[in-house]
């Protein structure tokens, strides 16, 4: 069970993410957020919301690498909130949590985006 | 508890990875019986190896994968058998995982997530099969 949300903002797309981001899940959110990225013809922030998110693999880790170099070259960021369990630990193994910019809400994701 | 084992065979597919999940840890209730962050590493451990197999184990997919599950008072051990080319996970070389954003790959990273969440994991070749085993020691029950 996965599901994900994208809302547009002035700054880009806040994306809140629910349930499972596996190896069945991650390619559908891969396309939907390279489609968001390219539909705004890049230079757009992404928040994404895990607070609802209970679980995640490699193959999702992968998903969100392929959406930050995509947005990179426009100097898009992706900022990373609402991590708790599994899914903070697996950031942190793997270092994604080194590279990706990391808010404890949403507050402070909103800031970096500069969008208050 | 009593020891127990369990083993079943299945296809050796992705789209098989709740019916996997499922034989270890929800048949005979043992999710139950482990502590929730531990059932979370497996959960992870579980489907970095099935997909890891199911993806590169073999030439002309599917072959099979069977799981051998070993329940014991003091550890939770999972054996991954297939019969596809031989390869050990844990020879490859661990990601450099302080790289910057440019020069990261997604390479390497669900194996080195079962590294780090499993208190054991061993490979070996057995004949034909290579096994992959992963282990959780729990508390001795007293």
């Amino acid at each position: 069970m996965f599901e994900m949300k994208f809302a547009a903002e002035t700054w880009g797309r806040n994306v809140s993410l629910s349930g499972r981001l596996d190896a069945r899940s991650a390619p559908d959110f891969e396309k939907e957020a390279i489609a968001a990225v390219d539909a705004a013809g890049g230079g757009i922030h992404m928040i994404l919301d895990f607070s609802n998110l209970e679980y995640i693999s490699s193959a999702g880790l992968r998903s969100i690498l392929v959406l930050a170099k995509r947005l990179a070259p426009s100097g898009g960021k992706v900022v990373l909130c609402g991590m708790s369990g599994v899914v903070e630990e697996v950031f942190g193994v793997s270092g994604f949590d080194s590279f990706l910019p990391v808010a404890k809400g949403r507050e402070e994701a909103l800031r970096i985006v500069g969008g208050v | 508890m009593e020891s127990s084992v369990r083993e079943r065979t299945f296809p050796a597919a992705v789209e098989f990875l709740g019916g996997f999940r499922a034989f270890i840890l929800e048949e005979d209730g043992a999710e139950e019986r482990l502590p929730p962050k531990r059932v979370a590493h497996l959960d992870v451990a579980i489907e970095e190896i099935v997909v890891n197999i199911c993806s590169y184990a073999y030439e002309t997919p599917p072959g099979e994968l069977t799981i051998r599950v070993e329940e014991s008072p003091e550890a939770f051990a999972v054996e991954f058998l297939d019969n596809g080319v031989a390869f050990d996970p844990l020879a490859v070389e661990e990601p450099d995982v302080t790289r910057p954003l440019e020069e990261r790959d997604a390479g390497g990273l669900g194996i080195l997530l079962v590294r780090r969440m499993m208190d054991e994991v061993h490979y070996s070749r057995k004949g034909a099969l290579n096994s992959l085993r992963i282990v959780v020691k729990t508390p001795r029950e007293r």
